[in-house]
């Protein structure tokens, strides 16, 4: 087979990607998804190599804990037969493809733009133009929202098609965030720009990335991080699970109403993101993370204050939630709104919560384990309705669990050992992949080196990029005023997506 | 009935008394404070990831700065980050704090349009706009409207559409695809209407500052009234700010 296997966060020389043409790297990337529910493609993407464009595939095989990655060199001057128009879950990575670098994919169903890229291949098209599908019917009309929305949220269009007051077909249009950040992370130098870079993708998932981003880091500097180091980044992982998610709950209050649990949960989130600022300073934990150094140490003074504040939060929330898993008034407002079926979770590629809503097992915390996931023995929370239901379901669910493992985290906390000093240059000519579970889900970044160690090419994967589309099929057929409540359900990055 | 009632009786007293005298707990990252002490200066310039930091003498703007700490971590004896979270001005100079000086950032009532006071003193509706901005200072700007915070008891709110605005609050570098939305939605503001930024993306582009895919020309063309910095800005220095721009006496 032409495809290497590695591990996640391990560093390979480039060279040692195999590479094939085009018609067997399409053959062999097909047959490894198709039929197969335990591999979905975690980033597939590519990057300019003199006048040609270089494609790197990555299959993530969840039973074997290993990701298959393979190569091939395309010219955009030919037409490509498209991975998409057998199999959906490529979809977005062809868009993007075909944005950046003007690759063409003639059978490709949906070859629209992703995000009106600064260095996009076709600069005539402008995101005011985006071509919207539109069904030509006297009965139907469209509403359009955004990309200013309502609340203090981010900015993405959303073009429905409704019949009355139910909705047909939505559309979402994102790149309103596009700050260019991929390519800073090549022209930013310093070590500490970049580890900032990573906190901004998105400020909601602060922890995640700038963890995926470390351990991309160090594996290529050949840095092995101590149990020291991986201890804060756990921890604070979960807790931001926690901060995240409660305050996803009273988002889901909020839309359906429901003024009591929004107010109480919302509070909620406070303790949680308050500690995190008595460790670290900061609200939403940037600066904690940093690769190669233990910057803001978990002291055992630090540990029983956070005993104390769960011991606080955790009645609150449960008495709370108790309240809110019983009340018709809002049961009925979340069962049955919302489905994503789990055929379409499998074929668009959905990852993270929103795979697991719908009873797919992804979650990179057992399949692909890191820091000290391999220790906590983490079994994967699953519900099978993929109703707006199973996805506050979840929610509630996994705060109860991070609450059991953050408290076996704390009941022994580890001992300074990492000292501060500079890391190595990073490997020549080699290729990272990291992939880390964030709240949302699979966080994936990529490293490319040149012969200087200097970063070549940063490729960065929120888990909004396969799952944006889930939220498109999940509000067809439902009333148009169920749109917030789907919506923050799921809760989708827009800067994860947008970079 | 009766649960909702023990879960009310059991939140307690949520909200803060008085926001302008409350203190943080932990640590926290304000307004620094620069010594006299000599230092490597060119080795503490170089440390900052955005060049917030300049030398002889030296100043650190906190437009620009991202408040990770790494230079007060370095340099403990030359910079501290003191817990002051006062720091929202409506005049640029002041946001750069020099060596050897410890006053607070304050918004000078001299510099507010006369209007301001008098048509928006005692009730402030303003339309956010996240324009490339990482969802970090949003949170923070809905924070300031939780129990806890609770700036609507001083007749701030944010509200949906921008023509019952009365100014327009902006997060992020704003970027191209942006840039065209921001514009529209001031044009719908009725005047008179005030801009607020937020977040060190917003005042200088931060880290974004010289990304392609950024486009600021819409600040050269109106005066800012409000620079509420942070990264995220905490939302005691949001409602301060606004407080302050509204109600400071001259």
């Amino acid at each position: 087979m032409n495809y290497i296997r590695i591990k996640n966060s391990q560093t390979i020389l480039l060279s040692d990607i195999p590479e094939s043409n085009y018609e067997s790297f399409y053959d062999m990337n097909l047959e490894l998804v198709t039929g197969h529910i335990e591999r979905h493609c975690v980033n597939y993407f590519g990057y300019k190599s003199g006048n040609n464009v270089k494609l790197i595939c990555c299959i993530a095989d969840d039973s074997t804990h290993d990701i298959l990655v393979s190569t091939c060199l395309v010219n955009k001057a030919h037409s490509l037969e498209s991975f998409t128009a057998k199999q959906l879950c490529f979809e977005k990575f062809e868009r993007e493809i075909h944005e950046n670098f003007g690759v063409n994919f003639p059978d490709h169903p949906w070859l629209k733009p992703v995000r009106y890229a600064f260095n996009r291949d076709d600069k005539s098209q402008t995101i005011a133009n985006y071509p919207f599908f539109s069904i030509d019917s006297e009965e139907l009309h469209e509403v359009g929202v955004g990309p200013i929305h309502a609340g203090i949220i981010e900015p993405g269009h959303f073009r429905f098609i409704c019949n009355g007051e139910q909705i047909l077909h939505l559309e979402i249009q994102l790149g309103y965030q596009h700050r260019g950040i991929e390519q800073l992370f090549i022209e930013k130098k310093k070590l500490l720009q970049r580890a900032t870079l990573a906190e901004n993708i998105t400020g909601d998932t602060v922890v995640g990335h700038s963890t995926t981003f470390a351990h991309t880091w160090e594996s290529l500097c050949g840095f092995e991080a101590a149990g020291d180091i991986e201890f804060s980044r756990t921890l604070a992982l979960e807790l931001e699970r926690i901060a995240i998610h409660v305050s996803d709950l009273a988002g889901a209050c909020t839309d359906i109403a429901y003024q009591l649990g929004s107010s109480v949960f919302g509070r909620l989130r406070s303790p949680i993101v308050n500690f995190l600022q008595e460790w670290c300073g900061s609200r939403l934990a940037k600066g904690i993370i940093r690769p190669g150094r233990n910057k803001f140490p978990f002291t055992q003074a630090l540990a029983d204050r956070l005993t104390q504040v769960l011991d606080k939060f955790e009645p609150e929330f449960i008495e709370m939630s108790d309240k809110l898993f019983i009340l018709p008034s809002a049961l009925s407002r979340f069962e049955h709104t919302g489905i994503v079926s789990n055929a379409d979770a499998v074929s668009i590629g959905a990852v993270g919560m929103t795979a697991r809503m719908t009873n797919l097992n992804r979650d990179i915390r057992t399949s692909h384990p890191f820091s000290l996931y391999p220790d906590i023995h983490h079994v994967s929370i699953l519900k099978r309705h993929g109703d707006v239901y199973s996805r506050v379901q979840i929610r509630k669910e996994e705060i109860k669990q991070s609450l059991v493992y953050i408290r076996k985290l704390i009941s022994e906390v580890p001992v300074q050992i990492s000292k501060d000093k500079e890391l190595n240059t990073p490997k020549p000519n080699s290729f990272c992949l990291s992939l880390v579970e964030g709240w949302r889900g699979e966080i994936c970044h990529c490293a490319l080196t040149d012969k200087k160690g200097e970063l070549m090419f940063y490729k960065i994967k929120d888990p909004s990029f396969h799952n944006w589309m889930a939220l498109a099929l999940s509000v067809r057929n439902n009333e148009i005023s169920d749109f917030p409540i789907c919506n923050k359900s799921f809760n989708f990055s827009y800067s994860g997506h947008d970079l | 009935m009766l649960d909702n009632l023990k879960i009310v009786f059991h939140q307690g007293k949520q909200f803060i008394p008085d926001i302008t005298t409350s203190i943080i707990p932990g640590i926290f990252r304000g307004r620094p404070i620069i010594s006299r002490e000599k230092v490597d200066e060119d080795d503490l310039m170089a440390l900052c990831p955005t060049d917030a930091i300049s030398g002889n003498p030296v100043s650190i703007d906190l437009g620009k700065c991202t408040f990770c700490g790494e230079c007060a971590m370095r340099y403990p004896e030359k910079i501290t980050f003191t817990k002051d979270y006062k720091i929202s001005t409506n005049v640029p100079e002041r946001l750069i704090i020099r060596e050897g000086e410890d006053k607070s950032v304050e918004v000078d009532p001299e510099r507010v349009r006369k209007e301001i006071h008098r048509v928006l003193g005692r009730s402030l509706k303003l339309r956010q706009i996240s324009a490339g901005g990482d969802n970090s200072c949003e949170i923070e700007l809905n924070s300031s409207n939780n129990v806890q915070f609770d700036m609507s008891r001083f007749g701030i709110d944010f509200v949906a559409s921008p023509r019952h605005a009365d100014g327009i609050v902006i997060t992020g570098p704003i970027t191209k695809n942006m840039a065209e939305a921001v514009q529209i939605c001031y044009d719908a503001t009725p005047d008179p209407k005030i801009i607020v930024l937020v977040g060190t993306d917003a005042i200088s582009g931060g880290l974004f500052a010289d990304s392609p895919a950024i486009d600021r020309s819409f600040l050269e063309k109106y005066p800012v009234d409000l620079y509420i910095p942070g990264n995220p800005t905490h939302p005691l220095t949001i409602v301060n700010g606004l407080l302050d721009l509204t109600r400071k006496l001259k």
